[in-house]
């Protein structure tokens, strides 16, 4: 295997998976405080799966040699990026309907034609992460159809979550043709298939017509139909914003680091027992033969 | 988990059909395994019988060899049933 493709799958694969480890956290902020039983039982789930997709992609990156340590490593030590979206936080309900909607449903846009990508690892990954997102935005658009059909507090919610959201779930598909360092690349070795305008072009034309069923309004006042292109024009995104998130400025990037060593070194022992009983077990059964 | 050995997991979907490799995952022995291979691969009813195998235990033929191993077996196209043509009035063969 070539060199560069080698390290080009390892740097996306790896924050993939950090991108999914992170995202765990803005929506396990609302797990207590959900609504109903059964909105929880449902959030805790996605959280969940969003645990499972990391552990596939960083035992598909694990195929390429790098070692799952040095992959925590370099999120823990901040020397891996993932998703700019996770930085941003969860101010309401609203905005665990609206991340399941916006961002799950980007993010399936980018899976989907990753499922068929060059690397058969993270293609097998990917076919089964893409399965499991589509409960994640199922739940998400729910979320948001309800609160869109409560109260006018609720349906303002709703339009609130849609407000912060919208423009971060754009600049998911990454920057624009003309600046993207690593297309070109991946285009020539399979790894990518669709541009990153193309996509985001393809969500805001699947996404402007689910918005008017909630009878929610994008926040952008430029978003109008082109019937000469066949696509929906919107308005310029905010690169300045983009770049600085990815430079650790976004308003949570700190935080989400944070937490999440604590969270590996609170869990330390839990590794330390399983790895002791293994050993005693082991032994154990060494002396019964 | 830190250092823990790397074991690949095997699901069987349905009665009648066989384990198939479905990915890999860091535990400290098989018991463990077993269970993480539960909750991480296994949420949704994928399966009824699950196999874990340390991937330091499997030997792999070396794809440098590919051709080598399994060039060989394309020019006996008369292993394949339909190599033979029949007459059209032949039946049940």
């Amino acid at each position: 295997m070539p060199d560069a493709y080698r390290k080009t799958l390892v740097r996306q694969i790896s924050q993939h998976a950090h991108s999914e480890i992170i995202g765990m956290q803005p929506e396990g902020n609302w797990i207590t405080r959900a609504p109903s039983l059964e909105r929880k039982a449902i959030l805790i789930a996605k959280v969940q799966d969003e645990a499972g997709h990391g552990l596939y992609l960083y035992s598909a990156a694990e195929t390429l040699g790098t070692s799952r340590e040095e992959l925590v490593e370099q999120l823990l030590t901040n020397k891996a990026k993932y998703s700019t979206i996770f930085n941003y936080p969860t101010l309401t309900w609203a905005d665990v309907g609206a991340i399941g909607w916006l961002v799950d449903s980007a993010a399936i846009m980018n899976q989907i034609p990753l499922a068929r990508c060059s690397y058969g690892p993270y293609a097998r990954a990917m076919t089964r992460i893409c399965k499991e997102e589509s409960f994640h935005m199922r739940q998400g658009f729910d979320i948001m159809l309800t609160l869109s059909r409560g109260t006018p507090e609720q349906k303002a919610m709703a339009q609130d979550a849609l407000d912060r959201w919208w423009w971060p779930s754009l600049m998911m598909f990454g920057p624009p043709d003309t600046e993207s360092v690593h297309s070109a690349d991946s285009m020539r070795w399979k790894i990518k298939r669709f541009s990153n305008d193309e996509l985001r072009q393809r969500f805001v034309d699947q996404t402007v017509p689910q918005a008017d069923v909630l009878g929610l309004r994008m926040p952008d006042p430029d978003l109008h139909w082109n019937a000469g292109r066949g696509h929906y024009d919107f308005g310029q995104i905010d690169w300045d914003e983009f770049y600085r998130v990815v430079r650790g400025d976004g308003p949570c990037n700190h935080q989400r680091i944070q937490h999440r060593i604590a969270a590996h070194e609170d869990g330390a022992w839990v590794r330390e027992a399983a790895t002791a009983y293994a050993r005693k077990h082991a032994a154990e059964a060494i002396a019964a033969a | 988990m830190n250092g823990s050995p790397l074991w690949e997991v095997f699901v069987r979907s349905r009665n009648g059909l066989a384990h198939s490799h479905v990915g890999s995952l860091h535990a400290p022995d098989a018991t463990m395994a077993l269970h993480n291979a539960r909750d991480v691969y296994t949420r949704r009813g994928e399966g009824t019988s699950i196999w874990v195998v340390r991937s330091s235990d499997i030997h792999a033929s070396n794809p440098d060899e590919k051709d080598a191993l399994f060039e060989p077996a394309l020019d006996k196209a008369f292993r394949q049933a339909t190599y033979f043509e029949l007459p059209d009035e032949v039946k049940n063969l």
